[in-house]
């Protein structure tokens, strides 16, 4: 079974205008799948609908199961159960996915509180292994946010997804908002721990080259409707359609690019 | 570090009118209602700020009002307070039309006037400490929970709640965890400064005479009774009004302290 199948989902606008419209696709336990479009494409409205997170106003359509529970019309406590245990989340920017005024060790002890139930020494240890697991340095717990660096951030912001220990991971842009050598680093980092724990992966990002990267099978979003589906490597291989040739065009130039200036 | 300076200087000038407000309660230089110390005595001698009108000494009254003073002020934020922080965060989380109505109803609290407010609290009830408290922490609140409202929106539309959510965060716990922490020190500083209006609009009431009637002498009642003397004995007047200064600059130096103590983020950046 599926670990996570959107069937014919849509996202309504309250205007009414449909921002995401029959989209299907599913994930297994373990497997990669990474969404990619431009801005504005639905990616991250359809991360947030899988999640039942939509923004206030705007409705899901059609079906969405996550780890066994219908998302798509279920009530918030049902979704409260199924959210950090089915599947938890990574965003873009990792300064605001952190509470400012929360030191980073108390946000990473409070899922682990609410899904293994641990306390006290205990508890910091959990802690700990968490911010050693992220290669983040033990001080790290007594800072706030704004104290550390974009990439540690994120490191936190990791550790707290997987601190819910889900067996879906949603990574909505992780490193889009930092510096290039870190991007590396972080990509490497959330590569090896959803590999170590077996965890599935639902990878979403502008940057195609990044996608082919980490995931297996990838979803090709234009305007809110897939325009392609497949394994990655046929998709990068052998584009069907225009725009994702475009995509496939644009990210070799750029290496042709970097190819020319090469001594 | 700024926050530390004037935090201190806020607990001083606070701290004086404590003062005055405490020890009149065990401590008083003459009765409040003790009328031998002769018309319009001029400060010093036996009368340290000298006498009003009726021969009351000025000093003992200024005692028994810092205690109205700080009784209405702490009594009416409580009142604003609670009902304004509840009301606004109920409003902060309803759906579309829940929000709507409470955000009308407010609207209708705050532009009603304080004082009519009062008149009509005063004319259910009857002119005393109590009415007075209730009728300004009601106009308080319509204030409060606008403001508490608007943060709770901002807060909510953060992606650390959309993270705390996805990794399974129940409402009361977000409401405990991450809304009130990331509210409390702008609603604080909001508050002191509501205090400092609650201890004016308390001598406002009192100077019309819709507040605590005699012998409750507050600062807004000795205003008005010297108000016919201001030229031949301007220290009756005077000295009123700068303990009201003094209170309300102390009170929101005080909020401006604790702010910049409690944000992390400030402090740090010193």
């Amino acid at each position: 079974m599926s670990l996570l199948k959107a069937d014919d989902l849509s996202v309504r606008h309250p205007g009414g205008h449909e921002l995401v419209r029959g989209l299907s696709f599913g994930v297994e336990p373990g497997a990669r799948l990474g969404l990619v479009g431009e801005s504005g494409s639905g990616k991250s409205l359809t991360a947030l609908a899988v999640m039942g997170l939509l923004p206030a106003g705007m409705t899901a359509g059609g079906s969405v199961v996550l780890g066994g529970t219908q998302v798509v019309g279920a009530s918030g406590r049902t979704l409260d159960q199924m959210r950090g245990r089915a599947a938890s989340m990574v965003f873009q920017e990792p300064l605001t996915a952190l509470d400012p005024l929360m030191r980073v060790g108390r946000q990473i002890a409070g899922p682990i509180r609410r899904r293994r139930g641990l306390r006290g020494g205990a508890l910091r240890a959990a802690v700990m292994e968490a911010l050693s697991e992220v290669r983040l340095p033990e001080r790290v717990a007594e800072a706030y946010p704004h104290e550390i660096s974009g990439g540690q951030r994120q490191r936190a912001a990791i550790a707290m997804a997987l601190a819910c220990e889900p067996e879906l991971l949603i990574a909505d842009e992780p490193t889009t908002a930092l510096d290039v050598t870190v991007q590396a680093e972080v990509l490497a980092l959330l590569d090896g721990l959803v590999a170590g724990r077996g965890m599935a992966l639902l990878f979403i990002s502008h940057d195609l080259a990044v996608v082919a990267d980490v995931a297996d099978r990838v979803v090709v979003l234009k305007e809110g409707s897939a325009v392609e589906s497949g394994r990655t490597r046929d998709v990068v291989r052998e584009p069907r359609h225009p725009y994702t040739r475009s995509l496939v065009d644009s990210a070799w130039a750029l290496e042709g690019e970097l190819d020319r200036l090469a001594p | 570090m700024k926050g530390r300076h004037t935090f201190a200087a806020g607990c001083v000038l606070v701290g004086l009118v404590l003062a005055m407000a405490v020890v009149s309660l065990v401590w008083l230089p003459y009765d409040p209602s003790d009328t031998t110390g002769g018309r319009l005595a001029p400060p010093g001698g036996e009368h340290l700020l000298g006498t009003d009108k009726l021969g009351r000494d000025l000093l003992t009254h200024l005692m028994v009002g810092a205690r109205i003073a700080l009784t209405v002020g702490a009594g009416s934020v409580l009142v604003g307070g609670v009902l304004g922080v509840a009301a606004g965060l109920l409003a902060g989380f309803a759906t579309r039309w829940l929000d709507d109505a409470l955000s009308a109803a407010l609207d209708i609290l705050i532009a009603f006037p304080t004082l009519l407010l009062a008149m009509l609290v005063v004319a259910v009830r009857e002119a005393s400490l109590g009415s007075a408290i209730v009728a300004i922490g009601l106009a308080m609140s319509g204030v409060v929970a606008r403001l508490t409202r608007v943060l709770v929106k901002r807060v909510l539309a953060q992606d650390f709640i959309t993270a705390s959510r996805t990794s399974g965060t129940s409402w009361p716990r977000l409401v405990t965890e991450h809304v009130l922490p990331n509210i409390w020190p702008t609603l604080l500083v909001n508050l002191a400064l509501q205090l400092g209006l609650a201890v004016l609009a308390e001598a406002s009431l009192s100077y019309l005479g819709l507040g605590p009637p005699p012998p409750n002498a507050s600062w807004g009642r000795l205003l008005q009774e010297a108000q016919a003397t201001v030229l031949t004995a301007p220290i009756g007047a005077i000295a009123p009004g700068v303990l009201l200064v003094v209170l309300v600059v102390g009170v929101n130096l005080v909020a401006d302290g604790l702010r910049d103590l409690a944000d992390p983020t400030r402090r740090s950046s010193r």
